[in-house]
């Protein structure tokens, strides 16, 4: 095989072994470039056919000093001849481009896995800086594993030689000289990869030159090195027929409001402040001006959301990116649309909290902000993804709901779906939901003199939503504001039985939704006992946790949540149908607080907040645990 | 061709809804002066917003029959700001006060400012908090005695102008409330001007802070304390104008004599200055309402809108790439077949 004028030594001449699934984490230095060699070999295995999950896990700081434990960047992709949920509870292969990242990444790695070192790493400084005693690989300590120590370094200056490069410049390509021997090892092709190399070095063609180099050299060194039994080759997945990309959330819920404007007809607003893991929105959506989205990068978050909510009054679909702790900032403003009834979006990215937290890793436990975080009676809907691709459709159903109901809805992601990735097949634009938005554009009453006037809080008798005039209406100005208003005239009112009306009325057109969503579904077995109930990205790990448990023999239901505020209506019968429940979320037990309350159920939390998403072996065990709780009961 | 909108009267411009400032309240006279000067700007109602944040000045959108949202504390020009962007056929105004303009929305003005989003800002500046019963506001003197402040304010006061062209407003402007041809003039200008026009109303609070600009404003003071400035003309005030500005020895404005000075060494007020140093200075000349201040516009440069700006990159976006195509932003991406 030759690819861009360098031979390639050809594969097949290697044994070739078969697997169905295969794990991958690449592990080096912030500035090593992990996040991009794991999207390079996910965006090939996509081409390739596999289905694929993704799991980044990067520190907050850019870079933090180079060879630490602190500075350690990881990208963990998983790839499979079958349909996958997860990026895989522990990774069969580590790539450590330095002693830190093996330090750092070797616990989650699969007995007797597989390590792809770079050697040349591995010097006394190195060493010291991730706090080895000795060196783990002459004293032992990976006895278990399969280890491959690779002069990764030298070699990639060997090769980049050609370009003239500067030693130090020529070094930053050993990224490309790892993935280059991964593909090898994984038979992935070479040259799609090539060529986006090209593309996206084009305008510094020695870097160009020596990230190929390097790339090709690390593909021969797997062939020809002799240290390596066998590639492996992990074959396509039994896809849909259909168009396929590979999507992140963030992507995802950027086209999305895209979708929805479209859809809407309402040409797109975003109000943003920079903040992880929410900007890449921003930044996607800053892109598509041609279809009228309207960005603006705001002072605060504050101003975020006002800028949004302005729009809105002018009739534009107004949406507010952020995390938890701009949620927190935008609470007055979100109130202030509560009270005067205009559609807005505000999507809640979530990460580690309290306060600053943990910026660049997942959590879920901004679910009670969302729903309650505000003062006052100041109910508003809220929508979780959960997974990359389904924040498309979340978004647009977040937007519907605003729109039709005229009322600020909370969208719920987190940094899990925000970054993770997997295939999609592209729907049909025709098929997307219709969302209608009608602006009034007539009187619809009459005053005490008989003449025609506008009502802005006369509602629809069915949906409870009051009318949406825009400025530019001739005959329907009006004034709305955050103090309470006359019901149906909208002017100020201090009446005290008025402000109950107005309150009440608020929170039965925001429990009016449960009527237009739909039932949640039970994936339900035959005799089942146990619920798992979830919400958000656990959709994946519980769905593997509950395989797993049912190909064990195991009896259990499962359930996801999209929609957290209102409930969907059958929610409680179908809590009702099971004499255990369990709430697999990565906070301290939020749906499973709200599910208790609403419906006097006796749903208990599974916990878990460290950064991560939950592993599928950890939802497995609690489910076993609540089976042999009830046995035991049973027994009693 | 030009839109000439219908003729209308005060009366068409005011809302039926009872205004319930303070009897004698300076407030007044601004909602008034603004309802007699919207029928001689050949503009439309539905085209007209008000927006302010809150406060007693922020109750102005509901007196104003127009389209208005009285908003939350300090939030109006980001929230005006959305709404200039999104539809820049709006005319939009920004009613706000001391408190909530420079105290708890401070950074959401000096954004508008420095944007030059298209909004016409009113400043109502009394020098207290009125809806909260009498606390001291950032342009509170030093020493002030309110209810939150028994011993004295000892806060340094913000100079909202100095503010304003610290941002580099492009439209930066004073009037007060006891002159409603003065207010009239200013409003006008400032409602003309392509941008972010910002306007300083000295307003009197006569239940907290009652005679607070007396000095200057008085009938009978203004000829001593009231500094009027005139583009293209030599900066001069007095009875018989015989007080005006004059640049000293170290550059700085400063007032004179024009007997001592001579008439040609008044410096001659041009509000078209690009820079906005001079205009600055000027805000500078008075420490508050007990000396010499000027009044009328201080700078009127032009400069792009924000909201022009991004109008221009939708439009070349689009000229760019056509209209927006969901399926091919779908496919945007690296795809494969199945």
């Amino acid at each position: 095989m030759t690819v861009g004028g360098n031979s390639l030594t050809d594969t097949a001449e290697h044994p070739l072994q078969t697997l169905d699934r295969v794990v991958i984490r690449f592990a080096g230095d912030s500035g090593d470039g992990m996040q991009l060699t794991g999207d390079r070999f996910t965006s090939v295995s996509a081409l390739f056919g596999n289905d694929l999950s993704t799991l980044p896990d990067y520190p907050a700081e850019i870079r933090a000093p180079a060879g630490t434990l602190a500075g350690v960047s990881a990208f963990q992709v998983s790839i499979a001849d079958h349909d996958i949920l997860t990026p895989g509870d522990a990774p069969n292969v580590l790539v450590a481009m330095n002693p830190a990242a093996l330090k750092a990444n070797l616990k989650d790695l699969l007995s007797g896995g597989t390590i792809l070192v770079n050697v040349d790493a591995f010097d006394e400084r190195n060493l010291v800086k991730a706090g080895y005693e000795a060196n783990p690989l002459t004293d032992d300590s990976l006895a278990g594993y399969t280890v491959y120590e690779v002069p990764m370094t030298s070699l990639t200056l060997e090769a980049a030689k050609p370009t003239g490069a500067k030693p130090r410049d020529a070094e930053r390509s050993k990224n490309f000289f790892a993935l280059g021997l991964v593909s090898w090892m994984y038979t992935r092709p070479v040259e799609d990869t090539l060529q986006w190399i090209a593309a996206r070095f084009a305008k510094t063609p020695t870097v160009a030159e020596s990230n190929a180099l390097a790339f090709k050299a690390g593909y021969n060194f797997g062939e020809t090195a002799e240290l390596f039994d066998s590639a492996y080759e992990v074959k396509p997945t039994h896809f849909d027929p259909g168009t396929y990309t590979n999507i992140s959330g963030n992507t995802a819920i950027a086209w999305g409001l895209v979708a929805a404007g479209q859809l809407a007809n309402l040409p797109v607003f975003l109000g943003s402040y920079p903040i992880t893991p929410a900007s890449d929105i921003l930044h996607e959506l800053s892109k598509h001006k041609n279809f009228g989205v309207r960005t603006m990068q705001a002072e605060d978050e504050i101003a975020g959301v006002g800028a949004a909510l302005g729009a809105a009054f002018g009739g534009h679909l107004g949406v507010t990116t952020t995390s938890g702790p701009g949620v927190v900032l935008k609470s007055e403003t979100i109130g202030l649309a509560v009270s005067m009834e205009l559609p807005l979006v505000i999507i809640d990215i979530q990460r580690g909290g309290p306060s600053t937290g943990l910026p660049t890793k997942t959590e879920q436990a901004d679910l009670l902000l969302a729903v309650y975080g505000r003062h006052g009676e100041s109910p508003l809907p809220v929508v979780a993804a959960k997974t990359p691709s389904d924040c498309f459709f979340a978004a647009i159903e977040a937007v519907r709901i605003a729109v039709k109901y005229r009322t600020p809805v909370i969208l719920l992601s987190d940094g899990y779906l925000a970054n993770g990735t997997e295939p999609w097949r592209l729907p049909a634009v025709e098929d997307l939901p219709e969302i209608s938005a009608p602006f009034t554009t007539e009187p619809n009453g009459t005053d005490a003199a008989g003449n025609p006037v506008y009502l802005p809080f006369l509602r629809d008798p069915e949906t409870l939503a009051r009318p949406w005039a825009v400025p530019g209406t001739p005959g329907l100005e009006h004034r709305i504001g955050g103090l309470e208003k006359s019901d149906p005239t909208g002017n100020i009112s201090y009446d005290p039985a008025n402000h109950e009306h107005m309150v009440r009325t608020r929170a039965a057109k925001v429990a009016g939704i449960a009527k237009d969503i739909p039932p949640v579904e039970v994936d339900d077995q035959e005799g089942a006992e146990l619920l798992v109930l979830g919400w958000g990205s656990t959709y994946g790990s519980i769905g593997a946790a509950v395989a797993a448990a049912r190909a064990g023999g195991r009896k259990v239901a499962q359930a996801h949540l999209t929609h957290l505020s209102p409930f969907p209506a059958n929610l409680g019968e179908v809590l009702s149908r099971y004499r255990r429940v369990i709430v697999p979320e990565m906070n301290l037990g939020q749906l499973s607080r709200m599910v208790r309350a609403e419906f006097l159920v006796d749903a208990r939390a599974v916990s878990k907040v460290q950064g991560q998403p939950f592993k599928a072996s950890e939802i497995q065990a609690a489910i076993d645990e609540a089976l042999e709780s009830l046995q035991s009961e049973a027994r009693a | 061709m030009t839109d000439v909108a219908p003729p209308t009267t005060k009366k068409d411009w005011s809302s039926d809804q009872e205004v319930r400032w303070c009897p004698g309240c300076g407030d007044y006279s601004i909602l008034t002066a603004v309802q007699m000067l919207m029928p001689e700007l050949n503009v439309r109602r539905e085209n007209t917003v008000f927006v302010s944040g809150i406060g007693c000045s922020s109750r102005f959108p509901y007196y104003m029959n127009t389209y208005g949202m009285h908003s939350i504390h300090g939030r109006a020009p980001a929230i005006a700001t959305g709404l200039a962007v999104a539809r820049p056929d709006l005319d939009v105004w920004v009613i706000t006060g001391d408190g909530d303009g420079l105290s708890i929305g401070g950074n959401h003005l000096i954004h508008a400012l420095r944007r030059n989003v298209n909004l016409t800002i009113l400043l109502f500046n009394n020098q207290i908090y009125g809806l909260t019963k009498g606390q001291y506001s950032p342009t509170s003197e030093v020493g002030k005695v309110t209810k939150s402040t028994p011993f004295g304010s000892v806060d340094w006061p913000f100079n909202p102008l100095s503010l304003a062209l610290g941002a580099e407003a492009t439209f930066v402007a004073r009037t007060h409330d006891l002159d409603r041809k003065h207010m009239m003039e200013t409003f006008r200008r400032a409602h003309e001007h392509k941008g972010a026009a910002f306007v300083e109303i000295f307003q009197n609070c006569n239940v907290f802070n009652d005679g607070a600009f007396e000095q200057i404003t008085a009938k009978d003071n203004r000829s001593h304390m009231l500094i009027p400035l005139e583009h293209g003309r030599p900066i001069r005030f007095g009875p018989d104008g015989e007080k005006g500005v004059a640049l000293d020895g170290q550059g700085r404005a400063a007032i004179v004599n024009v007997a001592d000075v001579g008439e040609d060494a008044l410096v001659v007020h041009d509000e078209k200055r690009p820079e906005p140093g001079l205009a600055f200075m000027l805000t500078r000349l008075s420490h508050g309402p007990y000396e010499p201040t000027p009044i009328g516009v201080f700078r009127a440069v032009e400069r792009p809108t924000y909201g022009d700006q991004i109008q221009r990159q939708l439009l070349d976006a689009q000229s760019r790439s056509g209209p927006g195509d969901l399926a091919k932003l779908l496919s945007s991406g690296s795809t494969w077949e199945v």
